[in-house]
């Protein structure tokens, strides 16, 4: 068994929120980098720099690179032989109120029919794996509202496949278009059920934007997507352009004979996560 | 590409200049409201009562900015997705309203509206809210403080970098997506 303290979890938790709410993570910085020079748009292009000068102020003064600091999410990989005294999921909320309150952070939570704000970014959304062994993974990421109200779920019936699954995906980016905030990422989860597509498709968004999936046909089919919703031109800000989108990130999971489940998690250029280990 | 220096408030003449795909340079007071603000002002308006500020000439900007650090007069305070203010806005066009700000697309009774009231919606750079604080030089809240970020705020602006996106003549800046079919 290894015992980690909670405070050194909530500790952790509160520096990564600021942190990730200020510093552009570099993998994005350099798609920016890469828009910025080869953007067939100009206007497109001066979104590309203007979004490069927003992460260096954002760091030097420690404002958050966009208001909306989002709802706080968190995927948390635990070893079946850890405890944390106290308990895990007290540990990270009370890191994340921490991390949200100093470091000026937007508390973007809400009561979902009285609209009446929960004060302190609460409740974090925790999603826990068990893992063997004894470590412990927590990613953080902040998700805004914009982007992920451009998200869905959908169930395709298995007889549309690949072809039904990109069709569905191209035409939410192109319904989409600049509502929200292109360049965009897409999460997509392939299979599991109407719960598990949606866990997966985010998880997804976690991993680095130029990284290639380990497996050839789901590195194909992330590449092939990523060209087809480029298609669409809607460009950096809606504003027309050849980067609408600068990565997709495809998860898989077995489902049921019946279903074909499809989640598509849009997330903007503000892709703002972070991880630690213990 | 025009770029026109403005100050608020707008008058017909400032936006009958006005082109979807010109570049704004807006100056003077604008106030902010969003999703729960336009509630509480369209329950204003139904129950007669005053609203929090004149909507003559007015520019409202969709935004609910991050707390202020010491020493700033705001936190970040980038643009929110317009369409959630859809339901309200043509009301408020029709009252006097000028101009709104945000991002992403608005629907056909908004664009309806700014031709037959004369108004305009800009886009601002969404996501680049550390950039944008920039160009506010004060801010205090004047209405619904307890909506925290979505409190009605008055902001004093200086040069703040706007794109005309649909205009008072029925033009439109976005992009429309090549989709086959
Ligand atoms: S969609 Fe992303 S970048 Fe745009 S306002 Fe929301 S959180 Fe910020």
């Amino acid at each position: 068994m290894k015992e980690i303290k909670a405070a050194d979890i909530s500790a952790a938790v509160a520096r990564m929120c600021m942190s990730a709410n200020t510093k552009l993570p570099d993998d994005v910085r350099r798609k920016f980098e890469e828009g910025y020079k080869n953007e067939t748009s100009e206007a497109g292009r001066e979104i590309f720099r203007q979004l490069l000068e927003n992460a260096d102020l954002a760091f030097e003064t420690k404002l958050p690179l966009c208001q909306d600091c989002g709802l706080a999410v968190f995927y948390v990989e635990m070893g079946e032989d850890v405890v944390v005294p106290g308990g895990i999921n007290k540990a990270i909320t009370e890191g994340m109120v921490t991390g949200y309150k100093d470091g000026f952070l937007r508390k973007s939570s809400c009561d979902p029919l009285t609209r009446k704000n929960t004060g302190d970014n609460t409740p974090a959304i925790i999603h826990i794996d068990l893992v063997p062994g004894d470590r412990l993974k927590i990613s953080y990421m902040a998700k805004g509202g914009g982007s992920e109200n451009m998200s869905r779920v959908t169930m395709l019936a298995p007889s549309q496949g690949w072809e039904g699954i990109k069709k569905f995906v191209v035409t939410r980016v192109a319904e989409a278009g600049p509502n929200p905030c292109p360049p965009i990422i897409l999460g997509i989860g392939i299979g599991g059920t109407f719960e598990y597509a949606p866990k997966i498709a985010k998880k997804a968004l976690l991993r680095k934007l130029d990284d290639v999936h380990p497996d050839p046909q789901i590195a194909a089919m992330e590449a092939e997507l990523l060209a087809e919703v480029n298609k669409l031109g809607i460009g950096p800000m809606g504003l027309g352009g050849s980067y609408t989108c600068l990565a997709v990130k495809i998860a898989i999971a077995p489902c049921h004979i019946a279903s074909l489940p499809l989640a598509v998690n849009v997330q903007c250029h503000s892709a703002r996560h972070e991880e630690v280990e213990f | 590409m025009p770029t026109y220096s403005l100050n608020t408030p707008l008058t017909d003449a400032d936006i009958e200049k006005l082109r979807a795909g010109d570049m704004v340079l807006l100056n003077g007071i604008i106030y902010s409201g969003r999703d729960a603000a336009h509630k509480k002002l369209s329950d204003l308006l139904d129950q007669g009562k005053p609203l929090p500020f004149d909507l003559k000439g007015a520019s409202i900007y969709y935004v609910g900015p991050s707390p202020a650090p010491p020493g700033r007069p705001i936190g970040s305070a980038g643009p929110t997705t317009s369409y959630r203010m859809d339901a309200y806005a043509p009301r408020l066009y029709s009252l006097g309203l000028k101009a709104s700000i945000g991002k992403g697309k608005r629907a056909d009774a908004v664009k309806q509206a700014m031709r037959d009231f004369k108004g305009v919606y800009f886009g601002a750079t969404g996501g680049a809210g550390a950039l944008l604080s920039k160009c506010i030089t004060a801010s205090k809240v004047i209405a619904f403080d307890e909506l925290g970020p979505e409190a009605v705020r008055e902001m004093t602006v200086k040069d703040f970098p706007l794109l005309v996106i649909n205009d008072a003549f029925g033009g439109e800046l976005y992009a429309k997506p090549n989709l086959e079919e």
